[in-house]
């Protein structure tokens, strides 16, 4: 998209009400990331929407990254008709921060349709990022048409079967997962036998002491299947961390910031820079939400969601800083 | 005036035969016609939703996927049979049915979304 185009006002196609100026300057919600802190082997995320408030001091850690997800990079509809804008937005949030993350995670849905040029732009505005490190999981927009090969081409040398991998950073473990391949109709996230197999034997030699992460781009926990929010096989992944002490989840596709604790694993699920998505069951589709320019400061600080199906409820961890 | 009698009898029996392949052709004519008119039907790509969600068509159909959602999709037959590319808002897919039977299909980026043609 080109730059020079940024402050160019749209005609208000959609007759409602958002035009590409008043829409970027309203919307401090998208542009965000979420910052992750490892405190003393537990992980703390911070969405970088209220970076104002942060209090440095009580926020340092042993280790931070940023988390972004879901740029989308090619959408131009109107929820959001500058994509490049808000994920440039994001960097230069996770730039301005005093004490740099170590790396990026990008946790998939980089493009929205899988074209070599979407890639590209989503590239060329990271390596503006300070931290030069970026580690992705595909999302299911980056793997149509072929799979993954071109997503694996770009981003996944090094990596085992259809993309994951797992790493090191200061004695936390890191493990990127892949569930947005070989879907079956129906189905939800699926990670598969091979991956699963995998997955046994990269844990299986670690101490119970070390901190895990895990990132992959749908939930692997149960958000709202009915919108396809959940991956099938993930309590069978899930099942093999049950010996450590901390794991912590991060998940990107549902556009929206949530948190949940169940036993010693802590799932978080992050914004989208690109567009917000509708909360579970509250719309008759998670297509993307287009809301007017007015209620997009109503949605800025959104980090609670209370979402009650049947009779349970889930917890929600309030990473608000007071 | 005997070798004219033959010959307009033979013209008799020419016109009468020409008469019936006209009727014959008119008769196919119509029947293609029919075919034709048939031989198309829609399926809207809505809200993550494939409507309608089973469609029955005659063998011979061209059905014809309309994505409407600012998400794109794709049209995907469970058992191989067809496979659309990735379709953005307002792309079309299309596939001739020329065997009778039922075809289950979903998006293979929502698969949550799911549909059937029953072809007879």
């Amino acid at each position: 998209m080109p730059q020079n185009k940024k402050d160019e006002i749209l005609h208000d196609h959609n007759h409602d009400g958002i035009d590409r100026r008043g829409f970027l300057k309203c919307m401090a919600w998208a542009g965000t990331g979420a910052l992750c802190v490892m405190q003393g082997g537990v992980l703390k995320s911070y969405s970088m929407s209220r970076a104002s408030e942060w209090n440095a001091a009580r926020m340092a850690g042993d280790l931070s990254f940023a988390q972004i997800s879901d740029s989308h990079m090619g959408f131009n509809k109107a929820a959001n008709p500058d994509v490049a804008a808000t994920l440039k937005a994001a960097v230069d949030k996770i730039n301005a921060l005093a004490v740099q993350p170590e790396f990026l995670l990008h946790t998939g849905d980089i493009s929205h349709l899988a074209r070599p040029e979407e890639f590209d732009t989503v590239d060329q505005i990271l390596r503006g990022a300070v931290a030069k490190d970026v580690f992705f999981v595909p999302g299911e927009h980056d793997v149509i048409g072929d799979e993954g090969k071109q997503y694996r081409e770009r981003y996944g040398k090094g990596t085992m079967g259809e993309g994951w991998y797992s790493f090191e950073k200061k004695g936390v473990h890191f493990i990127g997962l892949v569930n947005v391949v070989n879907l079956k109709a129906g189905g939800l996230g699926n990670l598969g036998g091979e991956q699963l197999e995998w997955l046994e034997a990269d844990v299986k030699l670690l101490k119970a002491s070390t901190p895990v992460v895990v990132f992959a781009h749908i939930p692997l926990w149960s958000v709202y299947p009915e919108w396809g929010w959940g991956t099938d096989d993930s309590a069978q992944a899930l099942s093999y961390l049950k010996k450590f002490g901390s794991v912590s989840v991060l998940n990107g596709h549902i556009h929206q910031i949530m948190q949940k604790v169940e036993g010693n694993v802590t799932f978080h699920t992050a914004a989208s820079t690109a567009f917000p998505q509708p909360q579970p069951g509250k719309a008759d589709s998670p297509g993307p939400m287009k809301v007017p320019a007015e209620q997009l400061r109503g949605l800025l600080g959104i980090t609670d969601v209370n979402f009650v199906r049947g009779q349970h409820a889930l917890a929600i961890v309030d990473s608000q800083l007071g | 005036m005997q070798k004219k009698f033959v010959r307009i009898g033979v013209s008799a029996l020419a016109i009468a035969l020409l008469g019936m392949l006209i009727t014959a052709g008119r008769v196919g004519g119509t029947a293609a016609a029919q075919e034709k008119a048939a031989v198309t039907a829609e399926v809207k790509i809505d809200n993550f939703s494939f409507g309608p969600g089973a469609l029955t068509v005659p063998v011979g159909t061209t059905v014809t996927w309309t994505n409407r959602d600012d998400i794109p999709h794709t049209v995907v037959s469970t058992d191989g049979v067809f496979k659309s590319k990735a379709l953005d808002t307002d792309d079309k897919f299309s596939f001739v049915f020329t065997k009778a039977g039922t075809y289950p299909y979903f998006c293979s980026i929502h698969p949550k979304m799911t549909g059937q043609v029953i072809v007879q």
